[in-house]
């Protein structure tokens, strides 16, 4: 049960964000520019920085949901799946760019505490093609699931484990972005399991 | 010097803000609400919970502004501040605020450290679901503000007047002012 009290149904952050509309429009706004277009690096890569740090934060609720949501923007295939879950068991022998596995360093340094960044690993990214702005944007969303991932386990959120709902997540906020959505609305997944039991 | 290019003599969160206009408005938003809308906490106790969870985070700039924003609405009050930063059981605050950084410490650590007991402590203290769940989103949020300024490398003044007419600024005209790019007289 959540350390407070939350509508009924609604999954990790969407409790709290039904809870107290005025933060979450600055913070829905926020993940809005961090994680959707247009950027030089592609939303599926955003999602997947958010998606690593969350796993390092070990949230079970956010790193499925962006994972899935990065997997959905790679084709949603079973392929693409394992690919996030290869991702965050270990970057270094997954097969994105060597850019990526140089930014995801840095968003782990990010998430032990922002002075853990170097020199050493901005310059490495750098080397790989990152360009400012794409270190920046990296720094930023790792810093950001440091604060979403803490909000969502702060309140011992409701976070179910059925991959169905993480699923139906990932494609709707594929196609549908973050900002301006009804999150009142009970998922199909849960709503389905609930009419059966 | 920072890890990327930003303009000479921002410090701190501002350098970085300045180069990425979409993400800083959502951030002075996000502030905006969370410290200086009506509340049941004063802008004072949603300062002072920042200012220690940036200490937690040894986050010089964010501890010292926020700080420094909060002793403002005490009407300059530095020496409390101080106080809570090192030891705020003993500080003259109330025992819901005491309950309430604990919950926000925990946060600090991790979402997963706090307890049903920590939250049970601040109920009983007077606290409501509002002001749990405020304490924990400002906790969190701290926990980002910490990591973008101190994982760009962002130059952190050392001057204490510096502090001071920012934390002025922030407690009396707020984060979303029309020139917040506009570098701070004292910096």
């Amino acid at each position: 049960m959540a350390h407070i009290s939350l509508q009924e149904g609604l999954p990790g952050i969407r409790g709290p964000m039904v809870f107290s509309p005025e933060t979450t429009k600055p913070l829905c706004d926020l993940v809005q520019v961090l994680l959707t277009g247009p950027h030089t690096l592609t939303p599926a890569e955003r999602e997947m920085i958010a998606t690593y740090v969350s796993s390092q934060n070990d949230c079970y609720y956010c790193q499925t949901c962006h994972g899935s949501t990065a997997a959905q923007h790679l084709g949603g295939t079973d392929a693409d799946y394992e690919l996030i879950a290869q991702m965050k068991r270990d970057y270094q022998a997954t097969p994105i760019s060597a850019k990526m596995k140089a930014l995801l360093a840095i968003a782990g340094q990010v998430q032990k505490g922002g002075k853990q960044v170097t020199t050493e690993d901005i310059d490495r990214a750098r080397q790989q093609g990152a360009t400012d702005k794409e270190i920046h944007d990296t720094v930023l969303i790792a810093a950001a699931f440091c604060m979403f991932n803490r909000y969502v386990d702060g309140l011992a959120t409701w976070q179910p484990s059925d991959p169905e709902i993480y699923r139906e997540i990932g494609k709707m906020t594929s196609q549908l972005g973050y900002a301006g959505r009804d999150y009142k609305k009970p998922l199909q997944a849960i709503a389905a399991k609930q009419s059966n039991s | 010097m920072a890890h990327i290019e930003v303009p000479a003599g921002l410090p701190g969160i501002l350098g970085p803000m300045a180069v990425s206009p979409e993400s800083s408005k959502a951030l002075r938003e996000l502030a905006e609400v969370l410290l200086r809308s009506p509340n049941t906490l004063t802008s004072a106790e949603r300062e002072i919970i920042a200012a220690y969870v940036s200490s937690e985070n040894d986050c010089c700039f964010c501890q010292l502004s926020h700080g420094a924003a909060a002793a403002e609405h005490l009407g300059g009050n530095y020496e409390l501040i101080d106080r809570i930063k090192q030891n705020f059981g003993a500080a003259e605050i109330s025992e819901k605020l005491k309950a309430l950084l604990t919950i926000a410490g925990k946060v600090q650590k991790g979402g997963k450290h706090v307890t049903a007991e920590d939250v049970e402590r601040a109920r009983k203290r007077g606290a409501t679901d509002k002001e749990i769940h405020d304490t924990v989103l400002i906790a969190a949020a701290f926990c980002m503000f910490n990591r973008y300024v101190d994982g760009l490398g962002t130059w952190q003044p050392s001057d204490p007047q510096a502090y001071r007419e920012m934390g002025q600024m922030m407690a009396h005209v707020g984060y979303v002012r029309p020139n917040w790019d506009e570098p701070v007289p004292a910096a």
